[in-house]
């Protein structure tokens, strides 16, 4: 103890003194929401409006059976921002997706910065599990669909009500340090039992989770990154007891409960960007339901990115044309059966390449074939689904 | 790495990465063999209609095929007791279940000889299933017999329900009379509150009704077999059974939080459409001259035929695809005594323990493209091979199935080739 007190607090004081110094590093994923272009452009006002939009057409065939053309609308969001004095900032995201069928407040919050070391946040919060939930916009995505394993295993969009705190030290010079923590209201018990028929994650969403927990019992979450100008790696999990084992003070069931971890990464190596997650959760789950609702999951993407051109088109003159790949699995049942000792399938491998014009660094116009091997829980033949998606995203 | 950096920013360089990248992108999109994926031949797959359907009766269909893949959530009124969460999920892709689903079955043999199917106890059927805070059901202590069930196959039923009750009465042979060792015999049943017997099609034995449908014949029609699914597997109510499940062991009115009845006829109904309406399963290499061989050798050889009748006709019905049609399902829709091996001790209507319905053989070769490429045969799947599942047969298919053992190894594998055609 004696000997790693001096070293923690050599590393405090050197934290401190260069804690104002990020020349050169990777811009932190937890700041991406205070990155976006309508606060960067006019931070000088003390109130901002800016938001985003995207749409596709989607072109599908599952097994040979194709419903044809069609296009999504898939979300029209609206920003607005305030700087209400020093180091105090407020941000709101309204959600429209496909049109007014979903409305959703997506954020809501107000940061209290104190310093880059420490900042105190309220309100209804991206919650810090991986890298894509809190940087998720779609004008900074070069794929049109989200990765499966940050909507199906991490329940992105996840936003969940609650404080915590969240700041930023420089360890040495081109490393930086994140970190956030928080309490917030956390998933409920459609986890399992719900209309998916297996353990879902994102069916836990509560509608009345910005009004109340569903058993008192907050989820906590955290979230540690370091960047460099190479790029950031972040470590992030959440936990919290999903089942409402109380019910007006009486308690009906046991608690069960849900953790989910997850890794992430973005690199850029030369003109390569280099970008992914995984997340491996595990759910407590009834005995008698084990087989159909698993107590495992996991799930991964990986993303490589390469600019084929860069420089003027016709009006544009920085225009970018990237060319992608991204690799994707997931697995909804890490289980076996009892009766026959096989494995459980339930996965989804997807392939994705596609190719996105840039005219502008806010505006993106994106084309994809996106080709999924589906095997359900029995491991029958495997269900083919393949596709074309043409579909545009850009900020305002 | 300086000198790399600068390579790359060579424009040369930058095309022929580009070209490269393209060319390798194409090689992965070629290597999938197509870009979008083609269907499975119709021989090789279950779920699609019957042929001659008229368009609304398609839209009927596939409004019903929704419903079949409906997954109840506890939202929707899921249990409180259950044993599966949807209708596909036991019946994948209309084809027979995987034994990991179970379908348990349990009742007490009375000292009259009468069966009991304790439903006091939560029987006949077991939910092992609950939803979270709510015990599963349990066999009672007092259960002399139990019986585990995979799902059957839900193709071509509408064929089946469509036989006149005349035409099955022709083929029991109670005391076996021609002397073939077999005595099939319908399976009497009760009916339930909502059938509507069809004059000169249904024949009543003193308010009883010939049983078709589930291993051991318990359902006079589909739409019984689907309202009884809906309650007894899934746990949801409907019009025709409104009142929930429950753990005898909880007592009543513990059910879920969603007002009973939690389907509509009109729900119930549509999926009974959807069942009447899949088409037979599909014969593959029927021209095959082993095949041919085999089915000789099915008939006439050994007497499989004898339960196994192949050719049914169906009787009149509304929906002209239906209608008056020849259809090769390989049963008499008759309960045949299958012997001490394939006895569980279980049994539902007028038929003993040991009795169980021809099992109908048509789709027996494409089991395993609904088992996760593993093939389950006889009710539990307990078989692994189709030759497993000759051996087991016992009681009234004993002469078969030692014709079977004299047969030579060649027409051995010519009879199984025929089944696998099926």
């Amino acid at each position: 103890m004696h000997k790693v007190l001096p070293s923690v607090l050599i590393i405090i004081f050197y934290t401190v003194v260069n804690a104002q110094d990020t020349t050169g590093v990777k811009i932190p994923s937890q700041d991406a929401i205070y990155t976006r272009p309508f606060i960067l452009k006019v931070n000088n006002l003390s109130t901002s409006i800016g938001g985003y939009f995207e749409g596709n057409s989607n072109y599908f065939s599952e097994d040979g059976v194709s419903e044809g053309l069609s296009f999504e609308l898939r979300r029209f969001n609206i920003f607005l921002y305030s700087s209400l004095g020093p180091g105090i900032k407020f941000l709101s995201e309204l959600e429209f997706e496909h049109g007014t069928e979903e409305i959703a407040l997506e954020t809501a919050l107000l940061d209290f910065q104190f310093s880059p070391q420490f900042a105190l946040r309220a309100g209804i919060i991206l919650v810090p599990l991986g890298m894509f939930n809190q940087n998720h916009d779609s004008p900074r995505w070069d794929i049109i669909d989200r990765p499966l394993v940050s909507t199906q295993i991490i329940p992105s969009t996840l936003s969940e009500v609650g404080f915590g705190v969240y700041g930023r030290f420089t360890l040495i010079r081109y490393l930086s340090l994140t970190y956030s923590g928080y309490l917030t209201n956390g998933l409920g018990d459609g986890v399992i039992l719900n209309a998916e028929g297996k353990t879902f994650v994102p069916s836990g969403k509560r509608k009345e989770a910005f009004e109340e927990d569903n058993n008192g019992l907050p989820a906590y979450s955290g979230r540690i990154a370091l960047q460099h100008s190479l790029g950031e790696l972040g470590l992030s999990f959440y936990h919290c007891v999903y089942n409402s084992f109380r019910v007006e003070g009486i308690e009906v069931d046991e608690k069960r409960s849900l953790s989910i971890t997850a890794i992430d990464f973005s690199a850029n190596f030369f003109d390569f960007t280099l970008q992914g997650e995984a997340a491996y959760s595990m759910i407590e789950v009834p005995d008698n339901l084990s087989e159909i609702f698993d107590d495992k999951q996991w799930g991964t993407f990986f993303d490589i990115i390469y600019p084929v051109y860069k420089g003027s088109v016709l009006l544009f003159d920085e225009a970018i044309l990237n060319s992608i790949v991204r690799f994707e699995y997931v697995d909804f049942n890490m289980g076996r059966f009892n009766v026959t000792g096989q494995n459980v399938k339930d996965d989804v491998t997807a392939l994705v390449l596609g190719l996105s014009f840039r005219p502008v660094p806010n505006t993106v116009i994106k084309a994809n074939y996106r080709r999924h091997w589906t095997v359900d829980a029995i491991g029958n033949p495997t269900i083919h689904t393949a596709g074309f998606q043409f579909g545009f995203a850009s900020y305002f | 790495m300086k000198i790399m950096k600068l390579y790359l920013q060579n424009s040369i360089f930058r095309l022929i990465l580009t070209l490269l990248s393209s060319f390798i992108l194409s090689i992965i999109i070629i290597s999938c063999e197509e870009f979008l994926p083609t269907a499975p031949e119709s021989s090789e797959i279950l779920n699609e209609p019957i042929e001659g359907l008229t368009p609304s009766q398609l839209a009927a269909h596939l409004q019903g095929d929704e419903q079949f893949g409906k997954i109840f959530g506890v939202e929707d009124g899921l249990g409180p007791i259950f044993v599966n969460t949807s209708c596909e999920n036991c019946h994948v892709a209309d084809g027979k279940g995987h034994p990991f689903i179970q379908l348990t079955r349990f009742g007490k043999m009375n000292l009259d000889g009468t069966f009991d199917p304790m439903t006091e106890y939560g029987g006949a059927q077991l939910q092992q299933r609950s939803i979270a805070g709510y015990p599963p059901e349990e066999i009672p202590a007092e259960a002399t017999g139990k019986s585990i069930l995979m799902p059957p196959s839900v193709t071509g039923l509408g064929l089946i329900e469509a036989v006149p009750d005349e035409l099955i009465l022709s083929y029991a042979d109670p005391d076996d009379l021609n002397g073939d060792g077999i005595s099939g015999v319908p399976n009497y049943v009760d009916p339930p509150d909502y059938f509507q017997p069809k004059p000169g099609f249904h024949i009543s034995n003193n308010g009883k009704y010939i049983g078709r449908f589930g291993r051991k014949a318990g359902a006079i029609t589909i739409l019984q077999q689907v309202t009884q699914a809906y309650l007894q597997d899934i746990g949801i109510t409907s019009d025709f059974l409104p009142e929930d499940l429950y753990n005898y062991i909880i007592g009543s009115g513990t059910g879920d939080k969603v007002s009973d009845p939690e389907l509509s006829a009109s729900v119930v109904k549509s999926v009974e459409f959807y069942i009447k309406t899949l088409k037979a399963p599909p014969r593959r290499n029927e021209n095959d001259a082993d095949v041919i061989g085999g089915e000789n050798i099915f008939k006439k050889q050994i007497n499989c035929s004898g339960c196994h009748i192949p050719t049914l006709v169906s009787g009149p019905s509304d929906i002209e695809a239906l209608n008056k049609k020849d259809f090769h399902p390989y049963t008499d829709m008759l309960m045949h005594d299958m012997g001490s091996q394939l006895d569980d001790y279980y049994t539902e209507g007028s038929a003993k323990t040991s009795e169980w319905r021809t099992t109908p053989l048509w789709g027996l070769g494409l089991g395993g493209t609904s088992q996760g490429g593993k093939s389950f045969f006889l009710h539990d799947g307990r078989a692994k091979t189709i030759e497993e599942a000759i051996i087991y047969h016992g009681g009234e298919a004993s002469n078969s199935r030692n014709n079977y053992y004299n047969l030579s190894q060649a027409d051995k594998q010519k009879l199984l080739k025929f089944l696998e055609s099926l």
